[in-house]
């Protein structure tokens, strides 16, 4: 895994975002190009995403939708994967590490923008999608996505001036725009950022995302467990024993002759 | 080989239907087992990225441990709670949560991508994850089960000083066994929790974990049931009428039970509309209600309690009641979502049906072979030695 702490990188990182303004695309498929070409996969580009294509831009509603991984500020596939190899960098850049996966697939069920794809036909299968760049990015670099799009349609740059730019360009042309940033909000934030021109769910992006992070919704069950098997012990333990003392005394009344000890007795 | 021994061989596989079958299905899960392991999941299964999982985790490690919670409920009422008259049910689902827990982790090597990083739970945390929970817990209930059925073998085989030594680390060992099973049956349901988009609104809800835990329950009663009817069948040994009446009891009131709190969920979160809906997740969970409704009504008589027959049958529903719940769960309320089409393929069935068989077949062994089903089994333990213990 590639180190990206601040200290690594010798500047204090701004977690990086990345801006999609849909009105904006041409679908000339740069982007998808130089994501190849940067994560070194196949030539191929699915029809959407899958393991060898961790972004794809697709007509929808007479516009062009890209989609990739969207970074979640918490991101859920983190927190449901159990061997933590999908992990949250400081920079943002939601990674993973194939070498610790266990091909569980948790992460595939879970993630509510439905990113993740798996290597459904290999004996060693792995997890496949955009890791925001990360060798690039960390370096305070551009994603190569980014980098290539001839029309600015694709923007990176830290997550909070791309919000800002997000919002002012809703601000100077709101005609154009529906008025809402995808990613603000979703699944708690993302550091992907979406802008369309038609509405999000017509564009391809999964509705009924919570507004707020999916791993709240098990860490409130989980955060209790200590809880239930402290209590849920001292109850059970106690009951048992004064079950047990009393089935004790059941079977042996010449038991409690002896009861209480020697020397208390009044 | 000659040919008089081929000869031989066909006139058996002839003769006993029943063999030829079982090994059949042996030799292809075997055949299965390899093509999975050589060519990868989607060589086998149907599972796709809108269906990551299936019929081996619905069915095989969902529906396993349910199947199998009796091992914790059984013994928490025999040693913690006292009641000794169920004692001679202990062997039986001790053997049946072992041989279960044993199967689910071998189902869950066939569905992992990776099996060979099983392991790294050991050294890799992720205390926000359930699967990470779940995980551990099974780990550990797994040893729990292995101390608690040594014991039934040590016991078997009169090794006084195991048995005294295994005896001592019982009640310490159940209470373990109940808390681990408390939080992985109910994690099993918080697995969902993450999904509110995904899940139907029929089975989504905030008490997923509570109701995985009391089906899981009430689930552990019948199989207990069921067991000791179909040995009747097959091997002339079962358990006492007594015994199953009041088991009948208290699969009544479990049922019972869990499925108030599945209706005032219901009615809590507003869903109760959802009932009504022409829609196939209406019919799935229609059928799941049905099949507990049902037992719990005839259970409610006590001249059903005290046929062996009609309890074997609500006690069956109850089992499928449970199964269909956790498919539902797992498969039909996710299918809407995930947009893409799913349905096990022969290689998934195959593999379940093996792993069902092994089983079944590992039982009848133990049955056969530890006296299982035996009330009134030598023991090198005298009853009352439980309660004993504890004298001073
Ligand atoms: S979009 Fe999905 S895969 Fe990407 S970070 Fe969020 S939860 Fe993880
Ligand atoms: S499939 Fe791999 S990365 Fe995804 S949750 Fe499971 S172990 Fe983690």
């Amino acid at each position: 895994m590639i180190e990206t702490t601040p200290a690594a990188t010798g500047a204090t990182v701004e977690p990086v975002g990345l801006l999609i303004d849909a009105t904006r695309c041409i679908g000339c498929q740069e982007c998808v190009r130089a994501c190849k070409a940067e994560h070194g996969l196949p030539e191929p580009i699915g029809p959407d995403l899958n393991s060898t294509t961790y972004t794809v831009v697709v007509k929808r509603a007479g516009q062009y939708s890209r989609r990739l991984c969207m970074h979640c500020i918490d991101p859920t596939c983190v927190s449901v994967c159990p061997v933590a190899a999908l992990r949250k960098q400081p920079g943002g850049q939601v990674t993973y590490d194939a070498d610790a996966c266990m091909g569980c697939r948790y992460c595939v069920f879970a993630c509510p923008f439905n990113v993740p794809r798996y290597e459904w036909d290999k004996p060693r299968p792995v997890v496949a999608k955009s890791d925001l760049c990360v060798s690039r990015t960390s370096r305070g670099h551009q994603t190569a996505c980014s980098w290539v799009c001839p029309m600015g349609a694709t923007v990176s740059g830290p997550r909070s001036r791309m919000l800002a730019e997000a919002r002012e360009r809703i601000r100077l042309n709101p005609e154009r725009y529906v008025d809402h940033v995808y990613g603000e909000t979703e699944a708690g934030g993302t550091s992907v950022l979406i802008l369309s021109g038609v509405p999000f769910d017509t564009a391809g992006y999964p509705r009924d995302v919570s507004q707020r992070p999916l791993p709240e919704t098990t860490w409130r069950v989980l955060e209790k467990l200590p809880y239930v098997v402290l209590n849920g012990g001292i109850f059970l333990g106690g009951l048992a024993w004064i079950i047990h003392r009393r089935m004790v005394f059941q079977r042996h009344p010449e038991l409690l002759d002896d009861l209480p000890p020697k020397g208390e007795k009044p | 080989m000659t040919r008089a021994h081929l000869a031989q061989l066909a006139r058996d596989a002839l003769r006993y239907p029943g063999r030829l079958a079982l090994a059949m299905v042996l030799a292809w899960g075997v055949c299965v087992t390899v093509w999975r392991f050589h060519s990868g999941l989607g060589a086998v299964t149907h599972l796709s990225d809108g269906m990551p999982w299936g019929l081996w985790i619905g069915f095989d490690v969902l529906c396993g441990v349910a199947l199998a919670a009796g091992g914790f409920s059984v013994m928490a009422l025999v040693h913690l709670f006292g009641l000794t008259r169920l004692r001679p049910i202990v062997p039986a689902t001790v053997l049946t949560a072992f041989l279960g827990y044993i199967l689910v982790s071998v189902g869950l090597l066939y569905d992992l991508g990776k099996p060979y990083n099983m392991w790294h739970v050991f050294i890799m945390h992720n205390p926000r994850s359930v699967m990470f929970e779940v995980a551990w817990c099974v780990i550990l209930y797994t040893t729990v089960l292995a101390i608690e059925f040594s014991g039934l073998v040590v016991e078997r085989l009169h090794w006084r000083r195991a048995v005294a030594f295994l005896g001592r680390l019982t009640v310490p060992a159940v209470l373990a066994g109940v808390l681990l099973s408390t939080l992985h049956q109910s994690s099993l349901g918080t697995l969902f929790l993450i999904v509110p988009g995904k899940l139907y609104k029929l089975w989504y809800s905030p008490y997923l974990p509570l109701m995985f835990f009391f089906s899981a329950l009430a689930v552990g009663f019948a199989m207990v049931i069921f067991e000791s009817y179909l040995s009747a069948f097959v091997f002339g040994r079962s358990l006492e009428r007594e015994i199953l009446v009041d088991l009948a009891r208290i699969l009544l009131v479990t049922v019972v039970f869990y499925l108030g709190i599945k209706l005032e969920d219901l009615y809590a979160r507003d869903a109760i509309g959802a009932l009504f809906e022409a829609r196939p997740e209406t019919y799935c969970f229609w059928l799941e209600l049905a099949l507990l409704a049902v037992p719990a009504a005839l259970l409610a008589f006590e001249r059903v309690r005290w046929s062996q027959d009609a309890t074997f049958l609500c006690a069956t529903m109850v089992v499928l009641g449970v199964v269909i719940n956790r498919l539902n769960v797992s498969l039909v309320g996710t299918y809407a979502a995930s947009g893409s089409a799913y349905w096990p393929s022969f290689q998934e069935l195959s593999v379940s049906v093996f792993l069902v068989t092994a089983g079944v077949l590992a039982f009848g062994l133990a049955v056969r072979f530890l006296g299982i089903f035996d009330a009134h089994a030598e023991s090198a333990v005298p009853a009352e030695h439980d309660a004993c213990r504890e004298c001073v």
